[in-house]
Formats: structure tokens, sequence, C-alpha cells
């Protein structure tokens, strides 16, 4: 029997994208951004602040570096705690080091187990972002209480947070198909679960538009190293050879962003920090990088649309 | 099904008639970058499901629309930089979607050939009817908008039917004659072109388009480090370049712009075309022109070559 004749039917085959949340848009059709002190690479580093659950649901889907063995599953579950007890320290001092101003995206559920992190983080006067209530608590289409979840999360970090929490990256990245209206309407102002751009652009909502951020997933140390099972040695050449191409394309088109997606429980562990540190040092060497939060970029970014 | 596609003869890589590139080159050299469409929300299909993830797939789709809106302009930079023309492999509902994309190219004098509609619509379930009827539409897509007579196929997602090839080569008769239809990417069984066998007897090669080059299966399938993909293409082309003083080889890279073109991973593969463009002796050109020279000056005495090797007993 023959495929259904729909399946020879392409109902959003026309100019743009197949569906309405942004427009098509080549990124050298855009107006050329500055950045302060004509900066050429905004350098942003988010540090992901995570929470597996032992008694992991996985619904829909299993975490990216969540439980993968019986319960129970000590084996994830303390060396991804490791990072928020140990890793996370080693990355502060060499945030410190170098000059640095990272941003941190925080499980609420993370929040509330660790004040002393939390409390840590906003002597740094750091930029916060929701990141879901835990890893196991993944946004999809039958989510139940997806608002509240989000809200949850979000109320968990104002008592550490500076200012309003505007920044916002899903558990694994995985979304419903009205996330963007429910993050919208708990008052976030960007996300960066889309990778499909170098630079922030306009993100349409039922509720109003979010912005979405540039945080590569191709860059993320987990994807490098424990996906890919690249080396240590593979992922800083992997970071310095992109800053590099993005600040030989920025002295020709304008500002480009680096996002750097960091786990403490990935580069906090004693034979990966010595690489970051390199690699920030590296970075924060080059007159041409300016290290800001994503706030600080997108407030330029809007300053020039 | 099948024990065996049928589609050519055992023809060893041994003693074989000699071929000659133009200007007495050792290397067919070509790139094909692989401009996609994927869909964000694609019908089902009984056979494969287009998203590995749950809908909506917003890691898989993002990151190949970042190639038609970031990585595209690098890499046809990166490309012009060294002299290669590319011969894109096309989801031809590219031409709605992103008439700036193929406008850019067809300013280059790029070849485009057909790679289905979207990478989302797949070849199985398909009947007889469907697949030419997709076939022809993709066909006619690029001829509208680019006015060439496709002349090469890999099919979308590489999801084939026992008739995709034998259905490629007829419509291409019938829309555009002998200049229509001409050759696969689909098969990978050798280092130089070699003729395949349809039902229609028409003249058609199968040119080879190197899956162990393709960026997607190096970064994704084989997980390897950019900067050895970088070593790779250029240990693939150093061998390719010392066999071609003997017999003429092909050698080509499959790209996407969602991989090759991501900041990390450039300048692995700008070094390697530096290295490989860097060579006398080696015709930087496009599937359609490799096929073609095949046709004409290679095909009858390969195919008595290979009568004569069967021979042997």
């Amino acid at each position: 029997m023959p495929l259904d004749r729909s399946y020879l039917e392409y109902t959003e085959r026309s100019y743009g994208m197949d569906h309405e949340r942004y427009d098509w848009s080549m990124l050298t059709d855009r107006k050329a951004v500055s950045w302060p002190g004509d900066k050429k690479l905004a350098l942003w580093v988010n540090v992901s602040l995570q929470f597996f659950p032992l008694d992991q649901k996985g619904v829909p889907v299993k975490p990216p570096g969540g439980m993968t063995m019986p319960y129970p599953d000590l084996r994830h579950y303390s060396l991804r705690d490791y990072g928020n007890r140990v890793g996370i320290y080693r990355l502060l001092k060499a945030f410190d080091k170098y000059g640095v101003n990272a941003t941190y995206a925080v499980n609420g559920e993370l929040a509330e187990r660790t004040p002393y992190l939390m409390a840590a983080l906003k002597d740094r006067g750091a930029e916060l972002l929701g990141h879901g209530w835990n890893m196991d608590t993944i946004h999809y289409n039958d989510m139940e209480g997806e608002a509240d979840v989000i809200k949850k999360s979000i109320e968990a970090l104002l008592r550490y947070a500076t200012d309003d929490v505007k920044g916002w990256l899903s558990p694994g990245r995985y979304e419903g198909d009205k996330t963007p209206e429910a993050l919208k309407a708990a008052g976030i102002e960007y996300f960066c679960d889309w990778v499909n751009d170098d630079m922030p652009y306009v993100f349409r909502t039922d509720n109003g538009p979010l912005t979405a951020m540039p945080l590569s997933n191709e860059l993320e140390d987990r994807f490098i190293l424990l996906s890919n099972l690249h080396s240590e040695q593979s992922y800083g050449e992997q970071i310095k050879d992109a800053a590099d191409m993005l600040i030989a394309e920025a002295k020709e088109q304008g500002g480009r962003v680096l996002g750097l997606s960091l786990h403490p429980w990935m580069m906090g562990q004693p034979h990966r920090i010595g690489v970051l540190e390199d690699v920030l040092e590296y970075l924060m060497d080059k007159e041409e990088v300016w290290s800001a939060s994503a706030s600080e970029i997108l407030s330029h970014w809007r300053n020039q649309q | 099904m099948k024990n065996d596609p049928g589609f050519y003869d055992y023809w060893p890589y041994d003693n074989r008639p000699k071929i000659e590139w133009p200007g007495g080159a050792r290397v067919a050299f070509w790139v094909a970058p692989n401009i996609e469409f994927y869909e964000l929300d694609p019908p089902d299909n009984p056979f494969r499901k287009p998203w590995p993830a749950p809908s909506p797939s917003i890691a898989g789709y993002s990151i190949r629309d970042y190639g038609n809106r970031v990585g595209h302009m690098r890499q046809m930079k990166l490309l012009e930089k060294y002299g290669i023309r590319g011969s894109i492999s096309l989801s031809t509902a590219l031409c709605e979607h992103h008439p700036e994309i193929i406008e850019l190219c067809k300013e280059r004098d790029w070849e485009f050939f057909s790679h289905g509609i979207y990478n989302t619509r797949y070849t199985y379930g398909m009947d007889e009817d469907q697949e030419r009827d997709m076939i022809r539409d993709g066909m006619e897509t690029i001829y509208k908008h680019t006015g060439q007579k496709c002349a090469g196929y890999l099919a979308p997602a590489l999801s084939h039917s026992e008739l995709t090839l034998d259905l490629f080569a007829e419509v291409g008769t019938e829309l555009f004659g002998d200049e229509g239809g001409i050759y696969t990417c689909d098969l990978f069984h050798d280092d130089q072109p070699t003729p395949i066998h349809l039902r229609s007897g028409k003249k058609f090669v199968s040119i080879p388009y190197s899956l162990e080059m393709n960026d997607t299966i190096a970064y994704v399938v084989n997980k390897i480090e950019p900067r050895r993909y970088g070593q790779i293409i250029k240990d693939n082309f150093d061998r390719l370049y010392a066999e071609g003083a003997e017999n003429g080889t092909v050698m080509c890279i499959p790209t996407h712009n969602y991989q090759v073109s991501c900041p990390h991973r450039l300048k692995a593969f700008e070094e390697a075309l530096e290295y490989i463009t860097g060579h006398s002796d080696v015709w930087v050109t496009t599937g359609r022109e490799i096929a073609e020279h095949f046709i004409k000056n290679n095909y009858d005495a390969t195919l008595a070559d290979i009568a004569l090797k069967k021979e042997v007993s």
C-alpha cells in the first residue's frame, strides 16, 4: 500500500520558515552590532548548576547526564553532585583569576538544597537564569502544570538574585509547543534553548516576544567530552578555534557572541580544570574579547536594533 | 527484497583502463555542500521517525536552521577563496523557503542537484508513482528556480527504494533528454566513476561521494575531533593523488552548513581545502562535469573492461 497522499503534500512550502516563531534572516544580512570599547567578541560563559534526582522518572525522556543504571544509580547521582560540592568552587576561582563575568543557570530544587553556594553567587553579584525545577522535570507537550513549574523554579532563585530572573535555559533544552508562551508569561525576557544563530534574535510568543540568546550546544563541555568523547586537549582547541574564527568574522561583519556552556560536574574535575583555565587565559588575553553577562550583551544588542 | 541491488558488476581496482582527467589532472576534486531543509513538524513515515526527540525537536531542528542562517555564507566564502564551485545537494523546497541562498549560488555558477524535497520526507513506503512524482517535483523545481537541468541525485536522507535510480534517470530523460538524470551519489563502492545498470539502458554513472569524508558522518556518527577531520581529509587526498598519477581518481568532500561551518570546525576544513587546492594536477570541478567527462570518454571502455574481467575464471 502506498503512503497516504498527504505525505507528498507540502503545506508549509513557501517563503521563510515552516513555522511562525521567528523570521527567516541570514546573519550576514543584519545590521552590524558593536560592543563596548569596540570589542569584537562578547564572551558569555554560562554555568549550569543542576540537581539530578536519584529516583529519575525520565518522562518523556531521560535528561542528558541523568541516571542510566538500575535504581539506586549512586554512580551518576554522586558524580553529578560532585560538581555542586567541589567542581563549582574550582570554576569560581578560575573565573576570578581571569576576570570572567559568568552567569549561572540554576535548577530551582538545587537552589533550595545549596544555600551556601547560592549565597556565594549572590555575593558575586552574579546573574541567575531559570533552569527548570530539576533535571528530571523535562518540559514537553503534555506536561502538567508547566506554568507552576516555571514559577516555582524562578521563585526559588529570587532571594539570591541581584535582579529579576530574566533568562531561562530549559533542562536538557527540551520544550513543549507552548513553553515559550509560559516563559514569557512568567516574566522571562530571553531564553537559550534554540541553537540556530550566533547572535540574539526575536522569537515570537502569543504573550509577546522573547529574545533567543546563542548558547552553543556544539561547544558545550558535556557535548564535546561526554557525547562525542573528544579529548580534553581537543575541547581546548575547539574553543580557541571558534574564538579565532568569530573574531575574524566580527572584524568584517560586526560583533559576535561566543556562548560557552559549562557544567561543574564536567569541567570541575581535577584533570579538566586546567584545560578550562588555559582556555579562559587564551580568551581573556585577547584585546578583542569582552567578558559579559547575558543581560549586558542583550542590552547592548537591543539598543542597536 | 533482493540479495544484491544489481546496480553494478564486480570491477577490481586493478589494471583498469586509464581515466584521463582534463589537463592531465590526477584527481577530480569536488565539494558537495548539502543545503537542506528539515521540517519542524513533518508527517509521520511508517518506516523512519524524522526526529529522535519528542516534538518539537528543537535541538535537531535549530542546528540545521543554523546551517542556513549562519553557516552557508561562511562555507560559500571559503569555497570561493579556494576557487571551488560547490555541487549542491539540495532539498529543493529550499528554492521556495530561502531563495536568497539559491541566488547566491547561482551567481557563482554552482551546480544544483536533487536531494529530494525536504530531508524529512523519506522515500520509504512510496509506491513507484509517488516516488516518480517526488523526483519529478525536485527536478522541475531546480529547473524553475535555476534554469539547470538536474544531472545528479542523492536520495533525501539517503532513503531509497529498489527503483530510485531507475526513476531518477527516467524522469531526467523525460524532462531534459540526455542532459538530465545522469549520475547518482547514493552508492559508495568505488573511488572512480562506475556505470550503473538501469532498466532503461540509459548511460548513467555512480560518482564517488565519500561517506567517509562526509562531515556529518565524521562528526555525528564517528564523533571525530575537528582537527583530526582536517587531517583525515588530507590523508584521503594524498593517497588518491598518488594513485591518480597512474589512473585518474575522484575525491569528494560532502559537507553540511550546520557541521563544517560551525566556528570550531571551519579552520580545520579551511586548512584541508588550502592543502588540496595547493597541489597542481588537481581538477577542481563539479559532479556533473565528472559524470559528463566519464560518460563521454570512459564509459564504453569501462564496460569492455568489466566484461573482460568477468571472463576470468
